[in-house]
This record gives C-alpha cells, structure tokens and sequence, in this order.
C-alpha cells in the first residue's frame, strides 16, 4: 500500500484514507463565456497525462477532509512531495535532481 | 479477548470554526480547542477533539447540551461558525483489554503506533468512516455511523472470537 504524506495532518498514511481528485493546477477561467468552444474543451477535458512527474490533487477524504496537491512520478509511483492547496507548483529539477 | 461495549450517547457536535475564532470558541466551551489535527483537550465532561484543521468535535454530557448551544449561540454575532449537533449519527464503542490494539488493527489501515494515547483521528474502519479514540494504552473508543454500526460491531466480535480461539 501507498504511504502518503498528509501536509495538513504532516503524518505518512495509508492510500486508503485518501482520494484522488485529477490534475492539479487548472485554474477555472475567469470569464468563461468569452472562450471560443475549443479553449472550455480543453479546460475541461484536456489533461498533460505525462510519462514521469505529475501534479496531481488528492483529498485526505478519511481524515483531516483537507484538498491538498501532490507530486508523483506517474512510472514508479512514488510521490515526491505533497504539498497544500494554493502553494506555487515546487521546481521539480530539486525534487528529481535532474533536469526535468 | 477484548471488551466490546457500546457506550450510552452523550451530547456530540460536530464545530468548524476559522483560525481567528478559536480563541472566542475556546472560552465559549471552556476548553481550549486543540489546533494540532489529532490533539484532544479535556475539562470536566467536556471534551474537544481536533479533527482538520478548522474542524472539531466536542463531546458533553447530556445534561449540558442546551448549556452548550446556548453558549455557542452567545458568540455567533462575532465569531461565525458552524456547530452541528450530531449525537445520534454514530455509535460507539469503547474497545478495551490487552489485545485491543491488535483487534482494531482487523480494520484500520493506520499504523496504530501513530495513534497515541490521548489522541484521536478520524480514519477508516474496514470500510466504514470512523473516529477512533485512544483514551489508554488499551482502551480506545470507535464511532461509527449508525447505519453502518452492525457491520462494523460483527467485524469485531468476530475478530474477537478468532483471537479467543488463539487464531
């Protein structure tokens, strides 16, 4: 099983108590309406979906109920930082050590 | 083996507050609401458990359930929040003897070494939400939601049943 590091709760814990919620950094546009039918497509289906880091957000749903982001390397599934919601994505050359 | 009983209901709510109105909110309960997620703070029969990190749960005696809706009610005017009584939404159990920590282990992911004495979280039993409570090294306390109490109370009696014999 998946230990993840809550940041809110700042505990490593079971996959079990968290869920999953998508891509993270997407930000809702802010007037919607002047968007052509493309630009809301891909706001609202068009995902990176890369091989290696990913940003993504989870909920500690079974716990402190908190949203908080994640880093994950989407080959070897290890998370490489946590992190709360509202934070600047981290620069992932530091957590990798390699340019990303 | 381990005890099993379910505990008769006391008053519980469920409170959220934001981080500036713990201040009012802690003098309003008489105990000083704990802001470390999983941190319990007792006065008298009255009890806080944080639970997020705007979300409490506070326990009383029956006996003072108006006394605390009316003190909450007091402070609504200046410190917004939200306090939610939920008494008959979970049952508990209080969980006791030497092997009561292994027993719970049948159904919660979390590494009970995390789980201190004095300390409380909501976690998972089985899978079924639950607030668990370590009260002694021996004795915790699992609140379930009703509805999903005679799942959760037969996973522990026949757990129970397995350790008495010597599974």
């Amino acid at each position: 099983m998946l230990l993840i590091h809550c940041p809110y709760c700042d505990k490593e814990l079971p996959e079990l108590e968290f869920a999953y919620a998508g891509e993270a950094h997407i930000a809702r546009p802010v007037d919607p309406s002047a968007l052509s039918d493309d630009e809301w497509r891909d706001f609202l289906f068009i995902r990176s979906n890369p091989r290696g880091t990913h940003f993504e957000r989870w909920r500690h749903i079974h716990g402190c109920g908190r949203f908080f982001n994640a880093a994950r390397d989407t080959v070897t599934d290890k998370f490489l930082t946590t992190y709360p919601a509202g934070e600047a994505r981290p620069d992932i050359s530091k957590l990798t050590g390699s340019k990303a | 083996m381990v005890e099993i009983t379910r505990l008769p209901e006391e008053a519980r709510f469920s409170f959220r507050v934001a981080a500036g109105g713990v201040a009012a909110a802690s003098k309003a309960f008489g105990v000083d609401l704990p802001t470390t997620i999983g941190g319990m703070a007792a006065n008298g029969s009255r009890r806080a458990l944080c639970l997020g990190p705007d979300e409490w749960q506070l326990d009383a005696a029956a006996s003072e359930r108006d006394a605390v809706v009316a003190a909450f009610a007091g402070i609504y005017a200046d410190t917004p929040h939200s306090l939610v009584e939920v008494t008959d939404r979970e049952f508990t159990y209080q969980i006791s003897g030497e092997q009561a920590e292994e027993l719970l282990t049948v159904g919660v992911p979390r590494d009970m070494a995390l789980v201190t004495v004095g300390s409380g979280t909501r976690t998972l039993f089985d899978t079924v939400p639950a607030i668990l409570v370590r009260e002694a090294d021996n004795r915790f306390t699992l609140s379930v939601w009703r509805s999903f109490a005679p799942h959760a109370e037969e996973l522990l009696h026949i757990a129970n049943k397995e350790f008495a014999a010597g599974l």
